[in-house]
């Protein structure tokens, strides 16, 4: 240990622990934190972490860009859906169910991290080197050599990524988009549904995940044999009516 | 001289573990999703380090295409949740039950 540190500068030295220090705390935060705006919070933190790590390894192009994409879009993004959902009340470590998960899952974590430093202490690394140009030179800038990578060698992976961001993009408005009921000429009240959904509940004292299958299964059962009307989106409408009577039940 | 490359793998390494040891522990499936980014910089932490160690550009151009997957993964992951909290009124992991099969 004392050797692997004995030729390294006071300011390089410097930087790493300070950066190994944000980049750990953050992580521990986005964990340890009851609150998912402040784990976001954290998560900015690691990010930048890791972007000073890149700059410090001739990463100039992909520590902008993690800056960029990753702590001004995706973390940004993260905070929309929360503050969006109304879930940054502090549900956090206190209620968790299974008491063993939290132990069996810290031990997987040190199996895992013990692992990973045992296969990295073997060092598969051949030692064949720059099979794809080098990271850095003294000429030419990291960003160029990128480029040059990118759009010689990577060409295809690279366009397809761009199909990959497209398929992305219309995913995400599908699944965005508020379903539409679509029913043709006639179609059930919805007082009628109700009460189909209503008996199974108060029939069984199932448990809620019982509730809810035993309603959506009647639901497209009552929408096809009692009347014969198809329904195609009901099944996934109807599921919403369902949980809001159960949670005033259980309110009341 | 800079910093030995072994260093930032244990950083990595340790990043990659808090990351998986936050996912299986945390019932929240935003705070997963946070989890797993902090795996895939683990991950993009080790690449760049392994690039330079063996000055190779390729270990940077696979960052590149990881962090293009990594904002694709998010955009999709964030609908998904929207979806499934417009119809459970929840976002933690039990409210996902009727993947269960």
């Amino acid at each position: 240990m004392i050797t692997m540190l004995a030729n390294v500068t006071v300011p390089d030295a410097t930087v790493f622990v300070i950066a190994s220090l944000i980049i750990i705390g953050g992580a521990l935060g986005v964990v340890l934190n009851r609150n998912p705006v402040h784990g976001a919070l954290c998560l900015v933190a690691t990010l930048f972490g890791v972007a000073l790590t890149f700059l410090e390894q001739n990463a100039d192009f992909l520590a902008a860009v993690q800056v960029i994409v990753y702590g001004g879009a995706i973390v940004v993004l993260f905070l929309f859906v929360i503050m969006l959902l109304g879930v940054d009340k502090s549900e956090g470590l206190g209620k968790e169910p299974l008491k063993l998960q939290r132990f069996l899952a810290v031990i997987v974590g040190c199996g895992l991290l013990a692992t990973i430093l045992i296969l990295a202490h073997i060092n598969w690394a051949t030692g064949a080197t720059s099979a794809s140009g080098p990271v850095s030179s003294t000429t030419t800038p990291n960003i160029n050599l990128l480029a040059n990578s990118i759009f010689t060698s990577y060409l295809l992976p690279f366009e397809a990524t761009a199909a990959l961001l497209v398929i992305a993009v219309v995913g995400a408005v599908v699944l965005a988009r508020r379903r539409t009921v679509v029913v043709s000429d006639s179609f059930e009240s919805p007082s009628d549904s109700q009460d189909v959904i209503h008996d199974p509940d108060g029939d069984s004292g199932a448990s809620d995940s019982g509730q809810d299958e035993e309603s959506g299964v009647s639901d497209s059962a009552s929408g096809t044999s009692d009347d014969g009307h198809p329904q195609i989106d009901r099944l996934f409408e109807g599921n919403e009516e369902p949980q809001d009577t159960e949670e005033e039940e259980s309110l009341t | 001289m800079s910093i030995s490359g072994n260093w930032y793998l244990v950083v990595s390494a340790i990043l990659f573990s808090i990351g998986a040891v936050g996912l299986l522990v945390r019932k929240s499936v935003l705070v997963m999703f946070m989890c797993i980014e902090l795996m895939l910089n683990a991950v993009n932490l080790a690449f760049v380090t392994y690039a330079r160690m063996l000055n190779d550009i390729a270990g940077q151009v696979v960052v590149f295409f990881v962090l293009v997957v990594a904002a694709a993964e998010v955009v999709v992951g964030l609908g998904i949740i929207v979806s499934i909290y417009r119809s459970r009124r929840g976002t933690t992991a039990d409210d996902l039950h009727i993947l269960h099969g």
